[in-house]
């Protein structure tokens, strides 16, 4: 406890005593304080937590089942891959109403390249990504370079795109797909191993990542040590990284007990921590901030606010296109009406998560608690046999009420 | 002399964490016009907001009296019907609306809902000859200029039949005749027998239009003085202010120690540039200048001269069409088309508009500081926030931003200091041609000192520095040689030791109607 005297007490906490007894007292205290100050990181995270707990209980402990905590992760894997890019667009200033109409044509694309004209899989798969960046190049275009808003050529490239879709399949489904296709939206990694009645690689990834992040907490609080910055204290840290561990475990557990990681989640993984990292800390990705915070400031700080703009709806169109090959690969089939309104559940995602309708704000791991808030919705009322009707009445309510609430408590800190 | 018409008592606010206003206390007696002064983030601001409403009673303390009686106002609304009316340094005009309209805006002149027009362009006329307006009312606030704009604020104000006029800062973006014009309103006012309280920095401005002068200073009130006493001049005014007196406003100028090269660090030949619009204007016409290392060149001129827009068009084109002239750098030609090679070559650019032009206000210091050289704190393209910190925290205590951490939000600091990180941003991008446009606008005092002391220490490292400001005093105090432009053009060059503000005045004014 003596190290406690060192770390510098979050202003609105008592002053810690060095004393053993009182920590319980404090300790809440300063979980509390801390909440307060980072509302707006935490607050959906608690959120998502409630809402989990609620529905673990109307649901009679079946939305926590192995099978269904697998399957919440297949269901909402492409809005979670549209909700990392469209983050990035919306962070930027701008907006894309195309991409569930580009999932489809994606999809359509991937049907015919394999279905009918049976290419092999691994080159069908690089070239839907290929098509998916020239999309996502020619918006790109079109807005950074000719200056035409986002939302009017991403309103074009939706309708553009469902017209291509229905004329590329005409008006039929197409199916199925290739194994090493399907594996993508339905498979789960490949057993190894001896027989532990869990799921030997997915158990042995969970530690890996358990142990990676416990390295990074630790590093990173060592780090801003050194700037005497204001730090959790000793306890309240390890209580910190009791919460992370126990969630890594507890999903990894469940998952483990069933037929383990699905392949998806893996490349969900990746794909969040690659995003994360470049927003946070790639020069791309403090630049796509610069512009969404304030684009004549930027502009006169020498960033080259075109190329980024165009990078964004690039990575978007390759995001797009790579959900639209889940999505195919899930349902083994290319449907016209596949990818309907997938926009509006990643932009909702987005919003919910914390980004900001004026840009400049937001994070990857936002957006991700975000689609999982609105997954979690779906997957428990549909468990609880409410209603697609019903359904999209309490999805619209939570959207309103996560930023409403946000917008609330940024009134209330005075900002 | 006329008693109170106002009084203010004992008022506190409390933002959370700050303590805006700790005890102000303000009487203003009838008919006068009332000054407050103060540096920024004094709480001159906030007083008038508590005053007008527009923070509600019952979010601070203390009591205010207005015509004898103790005032509770829930919000403007409330304030304005007891002709208490705030101009806010920000215009409030809705740009596509027409000046009627405008006058009008939430106080229609409507039966059931419907505009009577009549009535409305009747009396607006009525109301813009009062603040000596011949514009048409149905003109677009959008296609007259800022003075008239604020003409038609006060004109707005009147058609509310104001007692208490209060204007924060309204010349601010004034030009000297407009301010001319708008002062004399101010008075004309006062002699039919309106109040007004003027929040303003300039203290001639004070001196010319107002009676007395409250100085606020920490978020208390300090001292009122009788501006047409003897005693008060503008030191004793500026030293209430900051609190102590005012020996030097500028540092001592360092002299650059390094050898002279033969060719300047940064010169601009024949340089033309049209209106971004309006292309047969010249805004920028046949402009060269020079400036060499360990030097400070001033560009002296008013409203319209041309001066930003020299500036932001040499620096990566930024502004309005490029019509000729070259750019040289140490003797060589150079490109600056776009901003990444002006910042390659060494030159950088502090706008005058750092709210617009300069800072990402939603983001922290760290981050503002960074993002123009951020390859200096980055490998292949991933930042080492490590190394970013240690910058930002340098610059943080070196130029004296008062935040707790670098990981400050900029929008919640003073302009002041907003100031001192667009600097530190510049210099952490290391050129060695800094043009600063403005550097103290909207800024106290004291903060101005630490500027000047900073721009001083950049040519004393053997920086290049062109200083483009509207302040005389300020170009006379620290520019080795001085510039002025009228019009777009140059119109002459001075060096110190023959530069008074009569001398630059005359050549900034000269030409005008030339080059029309």
């Amino acid at each position: 406890m003596s190290t406690d005297v060192t770390d510098k007490v979050p202003a609105s906490a008592p002053p810690g005593k060095s004393g053993g007894s009182a920590a319980g007292g404090n300790l809440l205290q300063l979980i509390l304080g801390g909440l307060r100050r980072n509302m707006r990181q935490y607050g959906m995270l608690i959120a998502l937590g409630l809402i989990v707990v609620l529905f673990q209980v109307w649901t009679g402990g079946d939305l926590l089942l192995p099978r269904n905590v697998s399957n919440l992760v297949l269901q909402n894997s492409y809005i979670l891959i549209l909700a990392i890019g469209m983050m990035l667009v919306i962070i930027a200033g701008h907006i894309d109403l195309s991409v569930g109409s580009l999932t489809a044509f994606v999809g359509a694309f991937a049907a015919v390249l394999t279905v009918q004209h049976g290419v092999a899989w691994p080159v069908a798969l690089v070239l839907c990504l290929l098509v998916g960046a020239l999309a996502g190049s020619v918006q790109g275009f079109l807005i950074a370079y000719l200056g035409i808003p986002s939302f009017i050529v991403t309103l074009a490239g939706m309708l553009l795109f469902r017209g291509l879709t229905e004329i590329f399949l005409q008006g039929q489904t197409l199916g199925p797909f290739p194994n090493g296709l399907q594996k993508l939206g339905n498979g789960f990694l490949p057993e190894v191993g001896p027989n532990t009645n869990y799921h030997n690689l997915t158990l042995l990834l969970g530690f890996v990542l358990l142990a990676f992040v416990v390295y990074q907490e630790v590093r990173d609080r060592k780090r801003e040590q050194e700037f005497s910055l204001d730090v959790l204290p000793r306890n309240a840290f390890l209580l910190k990284l009791v919460a992370i561990a126990a969630a890594v475990l507890a999903v990894t557990m469940l998952l483990a007990s069933y037929q383990g990681a699905p392949i998806i989640l893996i490349v969900l993984g990746v794909l969040v921590v690659g995003y994360g990292y470049v927003m946070r800390n790639a020069v791309f990705g403090r630049h796509i901030y610069a512009i969404g915070g304030n684009l004549p400031a930027a502009k006169l700080s020498g960033v080259k606010d075109k190329k980024v703009t165009f990078l964004v709806f690039l990575n978007m169109g390759v995001l797009a296109a790579l959900a639209g090959l889940v999505v195919a690969a899930r349902l083994n089939a290319a449907s016209p009406k596949a990818g309907l309104n997938f926009e509006l559940e990643a932009i909702a995602s987005s919003f919910i998560g914390g980004a900001s309708m004026s840009g400049g704000v937001g994070t990857v791991l936002g957006a991700i608690i975000g689609g999982l808030v609105l997954g979690v919705l779906n997957n428990g009322m549909n468990l609880l046999s409410v209603g697609t009707d019903w359904q999209q009445v309490i999805k619209g309510l939570a959207l309103l009420a996560a930023v409403g609430f946000d917008v609330w408590n940024k009134r209330k800190s005075g900002s | 002399m006329a008693g109170p018409v106002l009084e203010m008592r004992s008022i506190v606010k409390t933002f959370p964490g700050v303590k805006a206003l700790s005890d102000v206390t303000l009487t203003v007696r009838q008919g006068e016009v009332h000054a407050i002064c103060g540096e920024n983030g004094a709480g001159k601001s906030t007083l008038m907001k508590v005053l007008s409403g527009v923070h509600p009673h019952g979010t601070y303390e203390g009591d205010i009296l207005f015509e004898g009686e103790t005032c509770e106002f829930k919000d403007i609304r409330a304030s304005e019907q007891r002709g208490i009316v705030i101009i806010h340094q920000e215009l409030a005009l809705v740009p596509f609306l027409s000046i009627a309209e405008n006058i009008f805006l939430g106080n229609e002149h409507a039966s059931g809902g419907f505009i009577n027009w009549n009535e409305t362009l009747k009396h607006a006329t009525k109301l813009l000859r009062r603040v000596g307006l011949t514009d048409h009312p149905e003109t677009r606030i959008a296609d007259i200029g800022v003075g008239k704009q604020q003409l038609v604020e006060i004109a707005k104000a009147l058609s509310k039949k104001v007692k208490l006029l209060i204007l924060d800062e309204p010349t601010a973006a004034l030009n000297d005749e407009d301010s001319g014009k708008l002062l004399d309103l101010i008075l004309e006012l006062k002699n039919q027998g309106i109040t007004s309280i003027i929040i303003s920095h300039k203290l001639n401005e004070i001196r010319r239009v107002a009676d007395s002068v409250t100085i606020i200073r920490d978020g208390k009130s300090i001292e009122t003085l009788d501006v047409k006493s003897k005693e008060t001049t503008e030191d004793r005014i500026i030293s209430g202010m900051v609190g102590r007196d005012l020996d030097h406003r500028f540092p001592e100028r360092t002299v650059y120690e390094g050898e002279l090269e033969a060719a300047p660090a940064l010169e601009i030949r024949n340089w033309t540039v049209h209106h971004p619009i309006d292309q047969q204007r010249k805004v920028v016409d046949d402009v060269s200048i020079n400036v060499r290392r360990g030097e400070i060149v001033g560009i002296a001129g008013l409203m319209g001269a041309g001066r930003t827009e020299l500036a932001m068009s040499v620096f990566g084109r930024s502004y309005g069409r490029h019509a000729g002239g070259t750019v040289l750098k140490d003797g060589k030609e150079i490109r600056t088309r776009t901003v990444a090679e002006a910042v390659e070559h060494g030159i950088a650019y502090v706008t005058e508009d750092r709210k617009h032009y300069g800072l990402n206000l939603i983001d922290n210091i760290n981050r503002n500081i960074s993002l123009t050289a951020l390859d200096k704190v980055a490998k292949r393209g991933v930042v080492d926030e490590h190394e970013e910190r240690k910058v930002s925290e340098r610059f943080r205590k070196s130029m004296n931003i008062k935040a707790p951490t670098v990981f400050e939000t900029v929008g919640r600091l003073s302009g002041g200091n907003q100031q001192k990180v667009v600097l530190s941003k510049w210099i952490f991008a290391g050129p060695e041609v800094l043009i600063l446009d403005e550097p103290t606008r909207g800024i106290d005092v004291g903060a101005k000192y630490e500027i000047y002391t900073v721009i001083d220490q950049l040519a004393a490292e053997g920086k290049a520095v062109v200083f483009i400001s509207s302040e005389l005093p300020e170009l006379l105090g620290m520019c080795d040689r001085i510039y002025t432009m009228a019009a777009g053009r140059l119109t002459g060059e001075v060096p110190r030791a023959e530069a008074t503000q009569e001398v630059l005045m005359r050549q900034m004014t000269k030409d005008k109607e030339v080059t029309r």
